[in-house]
Protein backbone atom coordinates (compact mmCIF):
# COMPACT_ATOMS: atom_id res chain seq x y z
CA UNK A 1 0.00 0.00 0.00
CA UNK A 2 2.65 2.48 1.06
CA UNK A 3 4.64 1.35 -1.97
CA UNK A 4 1.84 2.45 -4.30
CA UNK A 5 1.06 5.75 -2.56
CA UNK A 6 4.75 6.65 -2.24
CA UNK A 7 5.32 5.86 -5.91
CA UNK A 8 2.31 7.93 -6.91
CA UNK A 9 3.50 10.88 -4.79
CA UNK A 10 6.97 10.79 -6.38
CA UNK A 11 5.48 10.40 -9.85
CA UNK A 12 3.17 13.35 -9.25
CA UNK A 13 6.15 15.50 -8.30
CA UNK A 14 7.89 14.57 -11.55
CA UNK A 15 4.80 15.33 -13.58
CA UNK A 16 4.60 18.78 -11.99
CA UNK A 17 8.19 19.28 -13.12
CA UNK A 18 7.33 18.31 -16.69
CA UNK A 19 4.62 20.96 -16.65
CA UNK A 20 6.73 23.68 -15.00
CA UNK A 21 9.86 23.28 -17.10
CA UNK A 22 8.38 23.24 -20.59
CA UNK A 23 11.84 23.82 -22.12
CA UNK A 24 12.64 20.17 -21.49
CA UNK A 25 9.41 19.10 -23.11
CA UNK A 26 10.06 21.26 -26.15
CA UNK A 27 13.46 19.65 -26.53
CA UNK A 28 12.00 16.19 -26.04
CA UNK A 29 9.43 16.84 -28.74
CA UNK A 30 11.50 18.83 -31.21
CA UNK A 31 14.31 16.37 -31.68
CA UNK A 32 12.04 13.50 -32.83
CA UNK A 33 10.33 15.86 -35.27
CA UNK A 34 13.73 16.87 -36.57
CA UNK A 35 14.76 13.24 -36.90
CA UNK A 36 11.66 12.30 -38.86
CA UNK A 37 12.08 15.22 -41.24
CA UNK A 38 15.85 14.80 -41.69
CA UNK A 39 15.69 11.11 -42.43
CA UNK A 40 12.58 11.31 -44.55
CA UNK A 41 13.84 14.08 -46.80
CA UNK A 42 17.63 13.69 -46.76
CA UNK A 43 18.13 9.93 -46.71
CA UNK A 44 14.73 9.11 -48.11
CA UNK A 45 15.99 9.37 -51.69
CA UNK A 46 19.34 7.72 -51.04
CA UNK A 47 18.30 4.59 -49.21
CA UNK A 48 16.51 2.00 -51.24
CA UNK A 49 14.17 -0.40 -49.49
CA UNK A 50 13.13 -3.19 -51.83
CA UNK A 51 9.41 -3.17 -52.45
CA UNK A 52 8.68 -0.42 -50.00
CA UNK A 53 8.70 3.30 -49.61
CA UNK A 54 11.45 4.57 -47.26
CA UNK A 55 9.17 6.71 -45.13
CA UNK A 56 7.01 3.70 -44.32
CA UNK A 57 10.15 1.79 -43.45
CA UNK A 58 11.79 4.58 -41.48
CA UNK A 59 9.18 5.59 -38.90
CA UNK A 60 9.33 2.45 -36.74
CA UNK A 61 13.13 2.77 -36.61
CA UNK A 62 12.96 6.37 -35.50
CA UNK A 63 10.34 5.48 -32.90
CA UNK A 64 12.60 2.79 -31.48
CA UNK A 65 15.61 5.10 -31.34
CA UNK A 66 13.71 7.99 -29.80
CA UNK A 67 12.12 6.00 -26.98
CA UNK A 68 15.58 4.65 -26.16
CA UNK A 69 16.80 8.23 -25.78
CA UNK A 70 13.74 8.95 -23.69
CA UNK A 71 15.15 6.60 -21.07
CA UNK A 72 18.12 8.93 -20.75
CA UNK A 73 15.81 11.42 -19.06
CA UNK A 74 15.31 8.96 -16.25
CA UNK A 75 19.05 8.82 -15.68
CA UNK A 76 19.47 12.57 -15.92
CA UNK A 77 16.57 13.20 -13.53
CA UNK A 78 17.94 10.82 -10.91
CA UNK A 79 21.47 12.20 -11.25
CA UNK A 80 20.15 15.73 -10.69
CA UNK A 81 18.14 14.65 -7.65
CA UNK A 82 21.22 12.94 -6.24
CA UNK A 83 23.34 16.04 -6.73
CA UNK A 84 20.78 18.37 -5.21
CA UNK A 85 20.38 16.24 -2.09
CA UNK A 86 16.75 15.43 -2.93
CA UNK A 87 17.44 11.69 -2.92
CA UNK A 88 19.08 11.97 0.51
CA UNK A 89 16.07 13.86 1.73
CA UNK A 90 13.77 11.11 0.41
CA UNK A 91 15.99 8.54 2.08
CA UNK A 92 15.48 10.21 5.45
CA UNK A 93 11.72 9.63 5.12
CA UNK A 94 9.94 6.39 6.00
CA UNK A 95 9.33 5.58 2.33
CA UNK A 96 9.18 2.30 0.48
CA UNK A 97 12.71 1.79 -0.90
CA UNK A 98 11.59 1.27 -4.48
CA UNK A 99 9.15 4.20 -4.60
CA UNK A 100 11.60 6.89 -5.70
CA UNK A 101 12.79 4.81 -8.65
CA UNK A 102 9.38 3.41 -9.56
CA UNK A 103 7.89 6.91 -9.43
CA UNK A 104 10.60 8.28 -11.65
CA UNK A 105 10.59 5.52 -14.27
CA UNK A 106 6.79 5.53 -14.24
CA UNK A 107 6.39 9.27 -14.76
CA UNK A 108 9.04 9.34 -17.48
CA UNK A 109 6.78 7.14 -19.62
CA UNK A 110 4.85 10.38 -20.19
CA UNK A 111 7.80 11.82 -22.13
CA UNK A 112 7.76 8.83 -24.43
CA UNK A 113 4.00 8.88 -24.90
CA UNK A 114 4.20 12.52 -25.92
CA UNK A 115 7.14 12.02 -28.24
CA UNK A 116 5.47 9.02 -29.91
CA UNK A 117 2.37 11.14 -30.40
CA UNK A 118 4.29 14.03 -31.94
CA UNK A 119 6.37 11.72 -34.13
CA UNK A 120 3.26 9.95 -35.36
CA UNK A 121 1.69 13.26 -36.36
CA UNK A 122 4.88 14.34 -38.12
CA UNK A 123 5.03 10.93 -39.79
CA UNK A 124 1.49 11.33 -41.08
CA UNK A 125 2.46 14.70 -42.54
CA UNK A 126 5.41 13.26 -44.47
CA UNK A 127 3.35 10.43 -45.89
CA UNK A 128 3.63 7.58 -43.38
CA UNK A 129 0.55 5.83 -42.12
CA UNK A 130 -0.63 2.78 -40.23
CA UNK A 131 -2.13 0.06 -42.41
CA UNK A 132 -3.13 -2.43 -39.75
CA UNK A 133 -5.97 -2.66 -37.24
CA UNK A 134 -6.32 -0.46 -34.15
CA UNK A 135 -5.45 -3.27 -31.68
CA UNK A 136 -2.33 -4.11 -33.66
CA UNK A 137 -1.24 -0.49 -33.79
CA UNK A 138 -1.87 -0.09 -30.06
CA UNK A 139 0.19 -3.20 -29.41
CA UNK A 140 2.98 -1.67 -31.47
CA UNK A 141 3.00 1.48 -29.34
CA UNK A 142 2.75 -0.51 -26.11
CA UNK A 143 5.71 -2.65 -27.12
CA UNK A 144 7.81 0.47 -27.74
CA UNK A 145 6.79 1.96 -24.39
CA UNK A 146 7.46 -1.25 -22.50
CA UNK A 147 10.91 -1.54 -24.01
CA UNK A 148 11.71 2.07 -23.13
CA UNK A 149 10.37 1.52 -19.62
CA UNK A 150 12.59 -1.51 -19.05
CA UNK A 151 15.56 0.37 -20.45
CA UNK A 152 14.90 3.34 -18.15
CA UNK A 153 15.72 1.04 -15.21
CA UNK A 154 19.15 0.51 -16.74
CA UNK A 155 19.63 4.27 -16.83
CA UNK A 156 18.32 4.57 -13.26
CA UNK A 157 20.90 2.03 -12.12
CA UNK A 158 23.72 3.85 -13.93
CA UNK A 159 22.62 7.19 -12.45
CA UNK A 160 22.75 5.81 -8.92
CA UNK A 161 26.31 4.61 -9.53
CA UNK A 162 27.54 7.71 -11.37
CA UNK A 163 25.31 10.62 -10.43
CA UNK A 164 26.59 13.00 -13.08
CA UNK A 165 24.39 14.44 -15.82
CA UNK A 166 27.35 14.68 -18.22
CA UNK A 167 28.37 11.07 -17.68
CA UNK A 168 24.79 9.87 -18.10
CA UNK A 169 24.42 11.78 -21.35
CA UNK A 170 27.72 10.53 -22.74
CA UNK A 171 27.15 6.97 -21.59
CA UNK A 172 23.72 6.84 -23.15
CA UNK A 173 25.03 8.20 -26.45
CA UNK A 174 27.75 5.57 -26.45
CA UNK A 175 25.27 2.78 -25.82
CA UNK A 176 22.27 3.99 -27.77
CA UNK A 177 23.95 5.09 -30.99
CA UNK A 178 25.68 1.78 -31.80
CA UNK A 179 22.64 -0.20 -30.68
CA UNK A 180 20.23 1.79 -32.78
CA UNK A 181 22.44 2.11 -35.87
CA UNK A 182 23.76 -1.45 -36.08
CA UNK A 183 20.21 -2.59 -36.61
CA UNK A 184 17.44 -2.54 -39.16
CA UNK A 185 16.26 0.87 -37.91
CA UNK A 186 17.43 3.08 -40.78
CA UNK A 187 18.68 0.70 -43.46
CA UNK A 188 17.64 -2.81 -44.50
CA UNK A 189 19.72 -5.49 -42.73
CA UNK A 190 21.06 -6.93 -45.99
CA UNK A 191 23.06 -3.78 -46.60
CA UNK A 192 25.14 -4.27 -43.44
CA UNK A 193 28.55 -6.05 -43.72
CA UNK A 194 28.63 -9.71 -42.55
CA UNK A 195 29.55 -9.70 -38.82
CA UNK A 196 27.54 -6.55 -38.14
CA UNK A 197 24.60 -8.21 -39.86
CA UNK A 198 24.64 -11.07 -37.35
CA UNK A 199 24.82 -8.62 -34.48
CA UNK A 200 22.00 -6.62 -36.01
CA UNK A 201 19.81 -9.69 -36.44
CA UNK A 202 19.96 -10.48 -32.72
CA UNK A 203 19.99 -6.87 -31.57
CA UNK A 204 16.77 -6.32 -29.59
CA UNK A 205 16.37 -2.93 -31.28
CA UNK A 206 16.03 -4.71 -34.61
CA UNK A 207 13.35 -6.95 -33.16
CA UNK A 208 11.45 -4.02 -31.66
CA UNK A 209 11.65 -2.22 -34.98
CA UNK A 210 10.63 -5.29 -36.94
CA UNK A 211 7.74 -5.95 -34.56
CA UNK A 212 6.56 -2.36 -34.80
CA UNK A 213 6.74 -2.40 -38.61
CA UNK A 214 4.69 -5.58 -38.67
CA UNK A 215 2.16 -4.27 -36.18
CA UNK A 216 1.77 -0.98 -38.05
CA UNK A 217 1.49 -2.79 -41.37
CA UNK A 218 4.51 -0.93 -42.70
CA UNK A 219 6.10 -3.93 -44.41
CA UNK A 220 5.30 -4.39 -48.09
CA UNK A 221 3.28 -7.50 -48.89
CA UNK A 222 5.52 -10.50 -49.36
CA UNK A 223 8.53 -8.72 -47.84
CA UNK A 224 11.53 -10.95 -47.11
CA UNK A 225 12.13 -11.38 -43.38
CA UNK A 226 15.69 -12.44 -42.46
CA UNK A 227 16.08 -16.05 -41.38
CA UNK A 228 17.11 -15.32 -37.79
CA UNK A 229 14.61 -16.61 -35.18
CA UNK A 230 14.73 -13.21 -33.47
CA UNK A 231 13.29 -11.50 -36.54
CA UNK A 232 10.93 -14.33 -37.46
CA UNK A 233 9.35 -13.90 -33.99
CA UNK A 234 10.07 -10.25 -33.26
CA UNK A 235 7.23 -9.66 -30.77
CA UNK A 236 8.14 -12.65 -28.65
CA UNK A 237 11.86 -11.88 -28.89
CA UNK A 238 11.23 -8.25 -27.89
CA UNK A 239 9.11 -9.31 -24.94
CA UNK A 240 11.84 -11.69 -23.79
CA UNK A 241 14.32 -8.81 -23.80
CA UNK A 242 11.90 -6.49 -22.01
CA UNK A 243 11.40 -9.05 -19.26
CA UNK A 244 15.11 -9.86 -18.97
CA UNK A 245 16.16 -6.21 -18.77
CA UNK A 246 13.45 -5.39 -16.24
CA UNK A 247 14.02 -8.45 -14.08
CA UNK A 248 17.74 -7.78 -13.89
CA UNK A 249 17.94 -4.01 -13.66
CA UNK A 250 14.91 -3.08 -11.55
CA UNK A 251 16.12 -5.15 -8.55
CA UNK A 252 19.72 -4.06 -9.15
CA UNK A 253 18.72 -0.41 -9.10
CA UNK A 254 16.56 -0.82 -5.98
CA UNK A 255 19.37 -2.69 -4.24
CA UNK A 256 21.78 0.04 -5.18
CA UNK A 257 19.34 2.64 -3.84
CA UNK A 258 19.08 0.78 -0.55
CA UNK A 259 22.85 0.66 -0.29
CA UNK A 260 23.42 4.36 -0.88
CA UNK A 261 24.21 4.63 2.84
CA UNK A 262 27.29 2.43 2.50
CA UNK A 263 29.59 4.79 0.67
CA UNK B 1 12.68 8.93 30.53
CA UNK B 2 15.20 7.49 28.10
CA UNK B 3 17.40 9.65 25.92
CA UNK B 4 16.17 10.86 22.56
CA UNK B 5 19.52 10.07 21.01
CA UNK B 6 22.18 7.86 22.46
CA UNK B 7 24.97 6.62 20.22
CA UNK B 8 28.36 5.19 21.06
CA UNK B 9 31.61 4.79 19.25
CA UNK B 10 30.64 6.11 15.84
CA UNK B 11 33.41 5.49 13.34
CA UNK B 12 33.20 6.47 9.68
CA UNK B 13 35.90 6.52 7.07
CA UNK B 14 35.73 7.62 3.44
CA UNK B 15 37.84 6.67 0.44
CA UNK B 16 38.55 3.17 1.70
CA UNK B 17 39.78 4.29 5.07
CA UNK B 18 41.93 7.15 3.83
CA UNK B 19 39.78 9.88 5.33
CA UNK B 20 38.79 9.32 8.95
CA UNK B 21 35.70 11.47 9.30
CA UNK B 22 34.65 10.10 12.74
CA UNK B 23 36.96 8.35 15.16
CA UNK B 24 34.68 6.95 17.83
CA UNK B 25 32.17 9.64 18.69
CA UNK B 26 29.56 9.33 21.46
CA UNK B 27 26.53 11.59 21.48
CA UNK B 28 23.63 11.87 23.89
CA UNK B 29 20.58 14.08 23.56
CA UNK B 30 18.34 13.86 26.62
CA UNK B 31 14.59 13.95 26.02
CA UNK B 32 13.40 17.49 25.33
CA UNK B 33 16.90 18.98 25.33
CA UNK B 34 19.12 20.60 22.74
CA UNK B 35 22.58 19.27 22.05
CA UNK B 36 24.86 21.59 20.13
CA UNK B 37 27.60 19.90 18.13
CA UNK B 38 30.19 22.55 17.59
CA UNK B 39 33.11 22.21 15.25
CA UNK B 40 34.93 23.82 12.35
CA UNK B 41 34.55 22.81 8.71
CA UNK B 42 35.52 19.18 8.17
CA UNK B 43 35.16 18.25 11.85
CA UNK B 44 32.68 15.49 11.02
CA UNK B 45 29.38 17.18 11.90
CA UNK B 46 27.55 16.30 8.69
CA UNK B 47 28.86 12.75 8.79
CA UNK B 48 27.51 12.37 12.33
CA UNK B 49 24.10 13.81 11.43
CA UNK B 50 23.93 11.60 8.33
CA UNK B 51 24.52 8.52 10.46
CA UNK B 52 21.96 9.57 13.06
CA UNK B 53 19.36 10.18 10.37
CA UNK B 54 20.02 6.74 8.75
CA UNK B 55 21.47 8.21 5.54
CA UNK B 56 24.87 6.72 6.19
CA UNK B 57 25.85 3.44 7.78
CA UNK B 58 28.77 3.77 10.20
CA UNK B 59 31.83 1.50 9.96
CA UNK B 60 31.49 0.92 13.68
CA UNK B 61 29.35 2.10 16.52
CA UNK B 62 25.73 1.69 17.50
CA UNK B 63 22.93 3.51 19.10
CA UNK B 64 19.32 4.31 19.63
CA UNK B 65 17.47 7.23 18.08
CA UNK B 66 13.89 8.05 19.10
CA UNK B 67 13.68 4.69 20.86
CA UNK B 68 14.72 2.53 17.90
CA UNK B 69 17.98 0.85 17.04
CA UNK B 70 19.70 2.90 14.39
CA UNK B 71 21.06 -0.06 12.46
CA UNK B 72 18.32 -2.66 13.01
CA UNK B 73 15.21 -0.53 12.57
CA UNK B 74 16.15 2.38 10.32
CA UNK B 75 12.63 2.74 8.97
CA UNK B 76 11.20 3.10 12.47
CA UNK B 77 13.86 5.73 13.17
CA UNK B 78 12.85 7.58 9.98
CA UNK B 79 9.22 7.67 11.08
CA UNK B 80 10.21 9.53 14.21
CA UNK B 81 12.85 11.99 13.14
CA UNK B 82 12.96 15.18 11.12
CA UNK B 83 16.05 16.24 9.23
CA UNK B 84 17.18 19.49 7.74
CA UNK B 85 20.51 18.81 6.09
CA UNK B 86 23.42 21.18 5.68
CA UNK B 87 22.34 22.22 2.19
CA UNK B 88 18.64 22.95 2.06
CA UNK B 89 17.26 20.17 -0.13
CA UNK B 90 14.05 21.85 -1.16
CA UNK B 91 12.68 21.00 -4.56
CA UNK B 92 13.05 24.25 -6.48
CA UNK B 93 10.46 23.51 -9.11
CA UNK B 94 7.76 22.74 -6.56
CA UNK B 95 6.10 25.48 -4.56
CA UNK B 96 6.63 25.75 -0.84
CA UNK B 97 3.23 24.20 -0.27
CA UNK B 98 3.89 21.33 -2.66
CA UNK B 99 7.21 20.55 -0.98
CA UNK B 100 5.58 20.27 2.44
CA UNK B 101 2.49 18.48 1.16
CA UNK B 102 4.68 15.90 -0.59
CA UNK B 103 6.57 15.20 2.63
CA UNK B 104 3.31 14.86 4.51
CA UNK B 105 2.10 12.25 2.03
CA UNK B 106 5.40 10.40 2.20
CA UNK B 107 5.12 10.31 5.99
CA UNK B 108 1.83 8.51 5.43
CA UNK B 109 -0.64 11.35 5.99
CA UNK B 110 -3.88 11.52 4.04
CA UNK B 111 -4.27 14.19 1.41
CA UNK B 112 -6.30 16.46 3.68
CA UNK B 113 -4.02 15.94 6.70
CA UNK B 114 -1.00 16.77 4.56
CA UNK B 115 -2.72 19.89 3.22
CA UNK B 116 -3.63 21.12 6.69
CA UNK B 117 -0.15 20.46 8.06
CA UNK B 118 1.54 22.16 5.10
CA UNK B 119 -0.56 25.30 5.56
CA UNK B 120 0.06 25.27 9.29
CA UNK B 121 3.83 25.09 8.78
CA UNK B 122 3.85 27.75 6.08
CA UNK B 123 2.14 30.08 8.56
CA UNK B 124 4.50 29.12 11.37
CA UNK B 125 7.55 29.86 9.21
CA UNK B 126 6.14 33.04 7.76
CA UNK B 127 5.91 31.59 4.28
CA UNK B 128 2.18 31.74 3.69
CA UNK B 129 2.47 34.48 1.07
CA UNK B 130 5.23 32.67 -0.77
CA UNK B 131 3.60 29.27 -0.37
CA UNK B 132 2.21 29.10 -3.87
CA UNK B 133 5.36 30.24 -5.64
CA UNK B 134 8.00 27.78 -6.82
CA UNK B 135 10.86 27.61 -4.32
CA UNK B 136 13.26 28.60 -7.10
CA UNK B 137 12.47 32.25 -6.40
CA UNK B 138 13.01 31.98 -2.64
CA UNK B 139 15.87 33.74 -0.87
CA UNK B 140 18.43 31.72 1.08
CA UNK B 141 16.60 32.43 4.32
CA UNK B 142 13.24 31.36 2.90
CA UNK B 143 14.67 28.13 1.52
CA UNK B 144 16.24 27.32 4.83
CA UNK B 145 12.97 27.98 6.62
CA UNK B 146 11.12 25.78 4.17
CA UNK B 147 13.68 23.05 4.68
CA UNK B 148 13.37 23.24 8.46
CA UNK B 149 9.58 23.27 8.07
CA UNK B 150 9.93 20.08 6.04
CA UNK B 151 11.73 18.47 8.95
CA UNK B 152 8.73 19.18 11.18
CA UNK B 153 5.96 17.85 8.94
CA UNK B 154 5.37 14.66 10.90
CA UNK B 155 5.77 16.36 14.30
CA UNK B 156 8.90 14.29 14.99
CA UNK B 157 10.13 13.68 18.53
CA UNK B 158 13.72 14.11 17.45
CA UNK B 159 14.96 16.80 15.10
CA UNK B 160 18.35 17.11 13.43
CA UNK B 161 19.44 20.45 12.05
CA UNK B 162 22.81 20.53 10.30
CA UNK B 163 24.19 24.08 10.31
CA UNK B 164 20.72 25.59 10.07
CA UNK B 165 21.86 29.21 9.98
CA UNK B 166 25.07 29.00 7.95
CA UNK B 167 24.93 31.50 5.12
CA UNK B 168 21.92 33.37 6.50
CA UNK B 169 21.85 37.09 7.06
CA UNK B 170 21.73 38.14 10.72
CA UNK B 171 18.05 38.95 10.64
CA UNK B 172 17.05 35.55 9.24
CA UNK B 173 19.34 33.89 11.74
CA UNK B 174 17.60 35.58 14.65
CA UNK B 175 14.23 34.56 13.21
CA UNK B 176 15.30 30.95 12.95
CA UNK B 177 16.70 30.96 16.48
CA UNK B 178 13.32 32.09 17.73
CA UNK B 179 11.58 29.25 15.88
CA UNK B 180 14.07 26.72 17.17
CA UNK B 181 13.55 27.81 20.75
CA UNK B 182 9.82 27.47 20.23
CA UNK B 183 10.21 23.90 18.95
CA UNK B 184 12.08 22.91 22.03
CA UNK B 185 9.57 24.65 24.25
CA UNK B 186 6.98 22.40 22.58
CA UNK B 187 8.88 19.34 23.76
CA UNK B 188 11.02 18.25 20.81
CA UNK B 189 14.54 16.95 21.31
CA UNK B 190 17.06 18.57 19.05
CA UNK B 191 20.56 17.98 17.81
CA UNK B 192 21.99 20.99 16.10
CA UNK B 193 25.36 21.41 14.51
CA UNK B 194 27.01 24.74 14.09
CA UNK B 195 30.24 26.56 13.46
CA UNK B 196 28.83 29.55 15.30
CA UNK B 197 30.02 29.56 18.84
CA UNK B 198 27.45 32.16 19.70
CA UNK B 199 24.71 29.96 18.29
CA UNK B 200 25.63 26.95 20.42
CA UNK B 201 25.85 29.21 23.46
CA UNK B 202 22.45 30.63 22.68
CA UNK B 203 20.44 27.54 21.77
CA UNK B 204 22.03 24.48 23.28
CA UNK B 205 21.52 23.01 26.74
CA UNK B 206 24.79 21.21 26.36
CA UNK B 207 27.58 21.34 23.85
CA UNK B 208 29.97 18.81 22.38
CA UNK B 209 32.98 20.35 20.72
CA UNK B 210 34.40 18.12 17.98
CA UNK B 211 37.45 18.43 15.81
CA UNK B 212 38.89 15.89 13.35
CA UNK B 213 36.10 13.43 14.14
CA UNK B 214 36.66 13.39 17.89
CA UNK B 215 35.12 14.97 20.93
CA UNK B 216 37.55 17.43 22.42
CA UNK B 217 35.30 18.90 25.07
CA UNK B 218 31.78 18.59 26.36
CA UNK B 219 29.53 20.27 28.85
CA UNK B 220 27.23 23.24 29.18
CA UNK B 221 28.39 26.55 27.75
CA UNK B 222 29.08 27.68 31.32
CA UNK B 223 31.11 24.57 32.13
CA UNK B 224 33.20 25.02 29.02
CA UNK B 225 33.87 28.59 29.97
CA UNK B 226 34.81 27.59 33.50
CA UNK B 227 37.40 25.22 32.06
CA UNK B 228 39.24 28.34 31.02
CA UNK B 229 39.37 29.68 34.58
CA UNK B 230 36.02 31.44 34.71
CA UNK B 231 35.54 35.19 34.72
CA UNK B 232 38.29 37.73 34.48
CA UNK B 233 38.44 41.33 35.59
CA UNK B 234 39.88 43.78 33.11
CA UNK B 235 41.01 47.24 34.33
CA UNK B 236 42.51 50.26 32.64
CA UNK B 237 44.13 52.77 35.00
CA UNK B 238 44.00 56.54 34.56
CA UNK B 239 47.35 57.77 33.16
CA UNK B 240 49.90 58.54 35.93
CA UNK B 241 48.57 55.91 38.35
CA UNK B 242 51.05 53.42 39.70
CA UNK B 243 50.58 49.99 38.20
CA UNK B 244 52.62 48.43 41.03
CA UNK B 245 50.31 49.90 43.70
CA UNK B 246 47.28 48.63 41.87
CA UNK B 247 48.79 45.19 41.48
CA UNK B 248 49.52 44.80 45.17
CA UNK B 249 46.08 46.07 46.11
CA UNK B 250 44.42 43.54 43.83
CA UNK B 251 46.48 40.46 44.68
CA UNK B 252 43.91 39.39 47.30
CA UNK B 253 41.14 39.12 44.67
CA UNK B 254 43.01 37.33 41.92
CA UNK B 255 42.49 33.57 41.71
CA UNK B 256 45.47 33.35 39.36
CA UNK B 257 48.23 35.35 37.81
CA UNK B 258 47.70 39.08 37.23
CA UNK B 259 48.65 39.97 33.67
CA UNK B 260 49.91 43.50 33.14
CA UNK B 261 50.06 45.53 29.97
CA UNK B 262 52.34 48.49 30.91
CA UNK B 263 51.83 50.40 27.69
CA UNK B 264 48.05 50.67 27.97
CA UNK B 265 48.06 50.60 31.79
CA UNK B 266 45.85 47.51 31.74
CA UNK B 267 45.51 44.70 34.26
CA UNK B 268 43.79 41.38 33.64
CA UNK B 269 43.26 38.66 36.24
CA UNK B 270 40.97 35.72 36.89
CA UNK B 271 38.48 35.96 39.76
CA UNK B 272 35.92 33.82 41.51
CA UNK B 273 32.54 35.30 42.28
CA UNK B 274 31.70 37.40 39.23
CA UNK B 275 30.12 40.82 39.69
CA UNK B 276 30.32 40.77 43.52
CA UNK B 277 34.07 40.48 43.22
CA UNK B 278 34.13 43.26 40.64
CA UNK B 279 32.34 45.58 43.08
CA UNK B 280 34.78 44.70 45.83
CA UNK B 281 37.70 45.31 43.46
CA UNK B 282 36.40 48.77 42.62
CA UNK B 283 35.77 49.64 46.29
CA UNK B 284 39.29 48.58 47.19
CA UNK B 285 40.81 50.72 44.44
CA UNK B 286 38.71 53.72 45.49
CA UNK B 287 39.83 53.38 49.10
CA UNK B 288 43.43 53.36 47.87
CA UNK B 289 42.73 56.40 45.64
CA UNK B 290 43.69 54.52 42.51
CA UNK B 291 41.63 55.83 39.59
CA UNK B 292 40.45 53.79 36.65
CA UNK B 293 39.20 54.80 33.18
CA UNK B 294 37.57 51.48 32.53
CA UNK B 295 36.76 48.40 34.52
CA UNK B 296 34.77 45.32 33.61
CA UNK B 297 34.13 41.66 33.97
CA UNK B 298 35.08 39.65 30.94
CA UNK B 299 33.60 36.20 30.55
CA UNK B 300 35.55 33.90 28.28
CA UNK B 301 33.71 33.41 25.00
CA UNK B 302 33.32 30.08 23.32
CA UNK B 303 35.92 31.41 20.91
CA UNK B 304 38.40 31.34 23.75
CA UNK B 305 37.33 27.81 24.56
CA UNK B 306 37.77 26.79 20.99
CA UNK B 307 41.12 28.40 20.61
CA UNK B 308 42.51 26.82 23.73
CA UNK B 309 41.10 23.38 22.85
CA UNK B 310 41.95 23.15 19.18
CA UNK B 311 44.80 25.58 18.79
CA UNK B 312 42.86 27.32 16.06
CA UNK B 313 39.84 29.54 16.08
CA UNK B 314 36.64 28.94 14.20
CA UNK B 315 36.38 32.68 13.80
CA UNK B 316 38.10 32.71 10.39
CA UNK B 317 35.31 30.69 8.85
CA UNK B 318 32.78 32.72 10.69
CA UNK B 319 33.93 36.03 9.31
CA UNK B 320 33.94 34.70 5.76
CA UNK B 321 30.46 33.27 6.20
CA UNK B 322 29.11 36.50 7.61
CA UNK B 323 30.46 38.44 4.69
CA UNK B 324 28.85 35.97 2.33
CA UNK B 325 25.64 36.29 4.30
CA UNK B 326 25.58 40.03 3.81
CA UNK B 327 25.10 39.44 0.13
CA UNK B 328 22.11 37.19 0.60
CA UNK B 329 18.76 38.80 0.37
CA UNK B 330 17.20 39.92 3.62
CA UNK B 331 13.87 38.26 4.25
N1 LIG C 1 31.42 11.71 0.67
C1 LIG C 1 32.66 11.95 1.14
N2 LIG C 1 33.73 11.40 0.54
C2 LIG C 1 34.97 11.63 1.00
N3 LIG C 1 35.26 12.40 2.06
C3 LIG C 1 34.24 12.99 2.71
C4 LIG C 1 32.89 12.80 2.28
N4 LIG C 1 32.08 13.50 3.11
C5 LIG C 1 32.88 14.09 4.01
N5 LIG C 1 34.19 13.79 3.78
C6 LIG C 1 35.34 14.22 4.60
O1 LIG C 1 35.11 13.81 5.92
C7 LIG C 1 35.47 14.82 6.85
C8 LIG C 1 34.28 15.24 7.67
O2 LIG C 1 33.35 15.88 6.80
P1 LIG C 1 31.96 16.43 7.31
O3 LIG C 1 31.27 15.39 8.11
O4 LIG C 1 31.25 16.95 6.12
O5 LIG C 1 32.40 17.63 8.26
P2 LIG C 1 31.61 18.95 8.69
O6 LIG C 1 30.17 18.73 8.41
O7 LIG C 1 31.90 19.10 10.13
O8 LIG C 1 32.16 20.07 7.89
C9 LIG C 1 36.09 15.94 6.00
O9 LIG C 1 37.48 15.74 5.98
C10 LIG C 1 35.47 15.73 4.65
O10 LIG C 1 36.35 16.20 3.66
MG1 LIG D 1 28.92 19.80 7.32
Amino acid sequence: MSMLTDTAVVAKRNVIKIKRVPEVLVFVLLSPIMFVLLFAFIFGGAIDVPGSNYKEFLIAGIFAQTVMFGATFTGVGIAEDMQKGIISRFRSLPMHPSAVLAGRTGSDVIYNILSLLIMSLTGLLVGWSIHSSVPQAVLGYVLLLLFAYAFSWVMAYIALIVPSVEVINNASFMVIFPLTFIANTFVPLETLPGPLQVFAEWNPISAITQATRELFGNLPPGAQVPDAWSLQNPILYSLIWIVIIFVIFAPLAVLRYKKLGRK
Amino acid sequence: MSNAVEVQGLVKTYNKGEIKALKGLDLVVPQGKVLGVLGPNGAGKTTAVSILSTLLIPDAGQGVVAGYDLLKEPNKVRENIGLSGQFAAVDEILTGFENLHMFGRLYGMSNSEATARANELLAMFNLTDAGNRPAKGYSGGMRRRLDVAGALVARPQVIFLDEPTTGLDPQSRLGLWKTIRQLVADGASLLLTTQYLEEADHLADSIVVIDHGEEIAAGTADELKTQLGGDRVELTLTPGQSIEDAKSALAQFASGEIQVNEEDAQLLFPVDGGTTTLTRVLNELESKNIETIDAGLRRPTLDDVFLSLTGHTAEGDLIEKEEAADETEVV
